[in-house]
């Protein structure tokens, strides 16, 4: 569709910044798959212009984009938020060094936690290392602000920082389109005293970053990203991100400084627009990071005083947090009918081959130190099978910590599980620690073929690249083995009998071992299980619950009789009630 | 200030991205301003899934505020109950009459409330209760669901013609799901005249 001259489309947040990379020149693109930023790297790989990669996690990510940029490609990095916990060590250096081809590192937020384990607010770590931060409100800034952050990023020798959220990230717009331009070839000059940092180069160099930064402090207030939007002069509200946008529904009226370029910060700005208005009020989600610098202007603001720091940000809690200053009462709502709701959270997906391991983990009462992905699910009711999760990587560690803290309490019942693409990401560095530190817990690495959570996205371990290219697949099972685990085991997840005896023979060594279950993801593009039809005998099913602990979607007690039905469009035909069904009520046949 | 806000809200799995992103790019096609909001991840995996579409002359905010929704596309009925309270008053709700129990009620720790539909219509709402899963059986297709859904709606979206609809089914659908999906979406037109 043409508007004018312009191509239009509707983008996502995502969609519209790899758009916007491609059209910048950007030849290459790394990234570990993370929720909400998974889709930028995924369409970055659909312009045959952009070498994209998935990386085995954030920091060989952010290390090989900054090799990319030093070898003057103008490369694009994401991450979600806690995966730039994981890349912030070459992050802060990265500062110093600059860069050569333009250099922009995403960072996707997720206030609220729709998909994630924390809310941390990722504009402090552009604060912490000193980089400038782009803040989009809409799929088109996403578009636009990618497009100029490679110019900035060359003209200031500096990676450039974009911060969304998932509700950038993950919602679409009209995106006005341009076409790509060729970055400048620029060749790697081998120049010691920019890329080694040694004590002696790395202290020019922060001296370098300072300077830089008063620079860019001054473009701030000048640059076309913040702009002062003129209204009711009683009420001057400074707004980033998508607050923006969700002030501009509730608040039409008001003058509005609207900043989409927020580190550093736009001090002259903000001190103009704060001189033309009556009452100053700062919306942002989560942390009051542009709130604390007005405070620091000496300028007096309402912020999170009235506004939550906890949660998303939306229409109706920013109405009711300043009640008084909108100008419409909020929207009429009806009265719900007066009836409980019951809850529809997540669960495994029927067919999964995660499930026989929760039920056999339970039914062991093992004590599991869990971990990010799918299997995360573990944790929900009826499976409870899972104990401890911080972060990606952690249930190996957590299970060595545990075990010297608890000895022989916890010697025989103590399980990691994680999948096999954490397992690559930074579980592997746990396993070399509970070996090398004589640790004796059982891991079980949940091999599914893909990293199934974030979307499907292909990993070290499945021979394929982001591209689709056929690559090297990595051997798992001689990977655990050269740690120095000598019981390294494959099982099949949906042998129950097999899976049992294999956690009862590992858990009884003194000593660390692995089992691996493997099984593709039930939803794999072009998996097909053979498919065994299940049935149920009504009659003879008495109720013993067995099945019920599956916790498959699939099977449901019937309210009436309190007895067990398949409800016929949900269940694949995986078999597994089959196998836990004492009285023989549900069989499994081979079948058409 | 004629801004058409539509709900859609179902359980993950049934479809209901591939709808809202019809819906939005008909009304974009149309020469509205559009928004669509949803959230990816987690959700996904058989939880209560909804998406926000946005549509009128200029939108900002991508989210609809609690009681604007003008129209809830429910592919659920206990999903329809659940998101109700973001219409507004007199607002449509049109739902597929298709119940999917929550693992909480089929592992029996919780009750699916009875008759929805008449809970609904009790409420200052108009409400259009069809069949879309035995529609789109018909064809021979449950996945067809979705666009049975969206024949549904597009009958009561006159802002936005039959042809642009038509139009955004032939360059969405894959070629070989194209007839099919034509049927849905004149099963849908068509179920509640």
């Amino acid at each position: 569709m043409k508007s004018g001259t312009r191509e239009r489309a509707f983008l996502s947040g995502n969609a519209a910044i790899a758009r916007g990379a491609w059209e910048a020149g950007v030849r290459f693109a790394a990234a570990y798959p993370g929720t909400p930023s998974t889709e930028i790297l995924e369409y970055c790989g659909q312009y045959d212009e952009i070498d994209a990669q998935w990386a085995v996690n954030e920091k060989t990510a952010m290390e090989t984009a900054i090799g990319a940029a030093y070898g003057g490609a103008r490369t694009l990095c994401a991450q979600k938020h806690v995966g730039l916990n994981v890349a912030a060590d070459p992050l802060f250096t990265v500062a110093y060094t600059g860069i050569n081809g333009g250099l922009v590192l995403v960072t996707a937020d997720d206030p609220g936690m729709h998909s994630s384990q924390n809310e941390q607010d990722n504009r402090h770590y552009a604060r912490a290392a000193k980089l400038p931060l782009f803040e989009p409100s809409s799929s088109q800034e996403a578009h636009d602000m990618t497009v100029a952050a490679y110019a900035l990023s060359e003209e200031f020798d500096t990676p450039v920082m974009l911060r969304t959220t998932t509700r950038i990230s993950h919602s679409e717009g009209i995106v006005e389109l341009g076409s790509r331009a060729e970055a400048p070839a620029r060749e790697f000059v081998r120049d010691m005293a920019k890329y080694c940092v040694l004590p002696h180069n790395a202290r020019r160099l922060h001296v370098k970053v300072e300077e830089r930064m008063a620079k860019l402090s001054a473009w701030a207030s000048s640059c076309p990203w913040n702009r002062i939007e003129a209204g009711d002069p009683s009420i001057g509200i400074i707004a980033s991100g998508i607050a923006y946008v969700h002030a501009r529904e509730v608040f039409p009226q008001a003058s509005f400084l609207k900043l989409g370029f927020t580190n550093p910060f736009p001090a002259d700005l903000v001190r103009r627009f704060a001189a033309t208005v009556k009452t100053v009020i700062v919306i942002e989600e989560n942390e009051p990071i542009l709130e604390e610098q007005v405070r620091a202007l000496g300028i007096a603001c309402i912020g999170k005083d009235r506004i939550p720091i906890c949660g998303e940000l939306n229409p109706d809690i920013l109405h009711a947090s300043l009640n008084e200053f909108a100008k419409a009462p909020a929207p009429a709502r009806i009265r719900m009918p007066d009836v409980a709701i019951p809850q529809r959270p997540p669960v495994l997906c029927p067919g999964c081959p995660h499930r026989g391991v929760f039920f056999t983990l339970r039914k062991l009462d093992c004590t599991v130190t869990g971990d990010i992905g799918c299997y995360s699910l573990g944790a929900f009711p009826p499976h409870n099978a899972m104990h401890t999760i911080v972060c990606m990587g952690a249930s190996i560690t957590n299970a060595l910590g545990i075990e010297k803290a608890m000895k022989e309490k916890v010697h025989g019942k103590l399980v990691a599980v994680l999948g096999e693409s954490t397992f690559m990401h930074s579980g592997i560095t746990g396993l070399i620690d509970t070996v090398y530190n004589q640790g004796r817990h059982l891991t079980m690495v949940l091999d599914n073929s893909i990293t199934a959570m974030t979307g499907h996205q292909p990993n070290p371990a499945s021979g394929m690249t982001l591209k689709g290219k056929p690559t090297k697949a990595l051997d798992l099972k001689k990977m655990c083995e050269a740690t120095g685990v000598e019981s390294v085991v494959d099982v099949d997840p949906f042998d129950l009998k097999a899976l049992e005896e294999a956690v009862k023979a590992a858990l009884a060594k003194p000593e660390p071992t692995v089992i691996i279950t493997r099984r593709p993801c039930i939803l794999l593009k072009g998996y097909k299980p053979e498919r065994h039809i299940v049935s149920i005998d009504r009659a003879k099913c008495v109720k013993c619950g067995q099945c019920w602990k599956l916790g498959c979607p699939a099977i449901e007690r019937d309210p009436i009789d309190g007895k067990t039905r398949i409800n016929a469009t949900l269940c694949v035909h995986c078999g597994l009630c089959a196998r836990t069904c004492r009285p023989g009520a549900i069989t499994q046949e081979k079948g058409a | 200030m004629s801004i058409t806000n539509i709900l859609l809200c179902g359980v993950g799995g049934q479809g209901t991205l591939l709808a809202s992103n019809l819906i939005a790019e008909c009304a974009m096609e149309a020469g509205f301003d559009v928004k669509k909001s949803e959230v990816h991840g987690m959700a996904q995996r058989g939880g209560s899934v909804v998406s926000h579409v946005r549509f009128g002359p200029a939108i900002h905010s991508p989210l609809i505020r609690t009681g604007e929704a003008d129209l809830l596309l429910a592919f659920e009925q206990l999903e329809a109950l659940r998101w109700s309270e973001f219409l507004k008053p007199g607002g449509l709700v049109l739902m597929n009459t298709q119940k999917i129990l929550p693992m909480s009620v089929s592992a029996g720790n919780g009750v699916y409330p009875e008759d929805i539909a008449g809970k609904l219509a009790a409420l200052p709402a108009q409400v259009t209760a069809v069949d879309a899963l035995g529609a789109a059986e018909k064809l021979g297709n449950a996945k067809c669901l979705n666009v049975v859904l969206v024949g549904l709606l597009a009958k009561r979206l006159p802002a936005i013609s039959r042809e642009i609809w038509l139009d955004g089914l032939k360059k969405r659908i894959p070629a070989r799901l194209l007839e099919l999906n034509q049927k849905a979406f004149e099963a849908g037109w068509n179920l509640a005249a």
